[in-house]
């Protein structure tokens, strides 16, 4: 499993593409907000947690459709599913390289971007911790779509249809706890239940993207 | 019991996007045997060897490696078989020799430069892989089958884009396989020699006009 963690991570160094394009997304998407709201110091503070959460959903969702589909068509997959790796090592190894490359990097620039929008220093470390919970669920669920879209057509429509209403609750949680932090109020139930949902999708979400895997391959 | 142990399918029937491809196929496959399929196009040679790889199960009927069906230990049976298809799984930014040892070292094996040698890649070994030609890809999805031993080959059409030279580096690694005990099943169109193979011919078991009528009122 580490083997293709390793694999996975040197394919995108040497390509690269995939991976920068979603933190440059992300990047992009948050300068662009003081610009299109305004430098009034209140509302970006306001706005920050939303905005933070809402571009690093998308930049998520962008690099997710990518993430199955180089392995399926060069026949890869085909090759790491009759491996004696069991399949939900696969998917396992798979959703940990593409959180390696698009979450972690995420969350080191988050922290710089939340002060362009005006977040308290002390707040960063709660809108890295938040991260730290949101990323990799984000990377878990949407590669739950991504199996399932394979092969089809059209799967670029399909997959943010699929997966968008699984984000909501960690974009309601997430923006919730950070906003607790701002006003002052503890952002610990908030932090606690995306834990338990992060804790269900690690056991879960491999399970179906292996089942999805298969059935792509039947 | 005195019977060796065996490789084989009963009473196989496959249904395909609503088409039924072969009914009552039998096999088998002792060690150091070959089966080499058969057939025109669309009879189910690729079918088949999916099969038998578990990547596709039959609607009815068995296929058994020394009496246990693949059903009950899918990942014994992956640990046993090589399987090379029409797609090569070729990278491109990453050279032959580290394509070569990513795949042998997941099944725990490690002769990659034996194996490149094999397949006379070892003089690309460190060219990248979009520069590769569709032979060379094949010989380096080949050379996988030498770079970690497996008992079961399953080989779809393994001589497509190979030069002369390369099928004989081929037959020659089939035979090395064989003498070792291990087992080959191929399709393929061209003559490939196989020394006392078997042949499987899948225009056999196609479906006859009436059976697939009856099969589509079943369905």
């Amino acid at each position: 499993m580490l083997r293709l963690i390793l694999r996975d991570l040197r394919l995108v160094l040497r390509q690269g593409s995939d991976a920068t394009a979603a933190l440059m997304f992300f990047v992009l998407c948050v300068v662009l907000f003081p610009f299109g709201v305004g430098p009034e110091p209140n509302v970006l503070t306001r706005i920050a947690p939303g905005v933070l959460l809402i571009a690093a959903l998308l930049a998520a969702l962008l690099s997710m459709e990518r993430l199955f589909q180089g392995d399926f068509e060069d026949g890869s997959l085909e090759l790491l599913l009759l491996s004696p790796l069991p399949a939900e090592g696969v998917a396992i190894a798979k959703v940990a390289a593409h959180w390696l490359v698009t979450g972690v990097p995420l969350m080191i620039v988050a922290p710089l971007l939340a002060l362009l929008l005006r977040m308290p220093v002390d707040q960063l470390g709660l809108l890295v911790g938040t991260l730290a919970l949101a990323t990799p669920l984000l990377s878990l669920i949407g590669a739950v779509g991504a199996a399932l879209t394979l092969g089809a057509r059209r799967s670029g429509v399909l997959l943010p249809l699929l997966v968008l209403p699984l984000y909501i609750p960690v974009l309601i949680f997430a923006a919730a706890g950070l906003d607790a932090g701002l006003s002052g109020l503890s952002p610990r139930p908030h932090l606690l239940l995306l834990g338990g949902m992060l804790c269900g999708a690690l056991v879960l979400a491999p399970l179906a993207i292996a089942a999805a895997l298969r059935a792509a391959h039947e | 019991m005195t019977a060796p142990q065996l490789f084989t399918g009963r009473d196989l029937l496959c249904l395909r996007g609503g088409r039924l491809v072969f009914q009552d196929l039998d096999f088998q496959l002792a060690a150091g045997g070959c089966l080499t399929l058969v057939g025109p196009n669309g009879s189910g040679k690729s079918t088949l060897l999916r099969l038998m790889a578990g990547l596709l199960k039959p609607l009815r009927g068995t296929i058994a490696w020394d009496g246990v069906a693949l059903g009950q230990d899918p990942e014994a049976h992956r640990a046993r078989l090589h399987y090379v298809g029409h797609l090569d799984a070729v990278k491109a930014s990453f050279t032959c020799r580290e394509m070569l040892a990513f795949w042998a070292g997941l099944r725990g094996g490690g002769g990659v430069d034996a194996a490149l040698a094999a397949f006379a890649i070892d003089t690309i070994a460190d060219v990248p892989g979009r520069f590769l030609s569709a032979g060379q890809r094949r010989r380096l999805s080949l050379a996988r089958l030498v770079a970690a031993p497996a008992p079961l080959w399953l080989l779809d059409e393994p001589t497509v884009g190979l030069d002369r030279a390369s099928v004989a580096l081929l037959e020659g690694a089939i035979a090395r396989h064989r003498a070792g005990g291990g087992r080959v099943v191929l399709s393929t169109h061209i003559d490939l020699a196989t020394p006392d193979g078997d042949i499987l011919d899948l225009a056999a078991f196609a479906p006859l006009e009436d059976d697939e009528a009856e099969a589509e009122d079943a369905a």
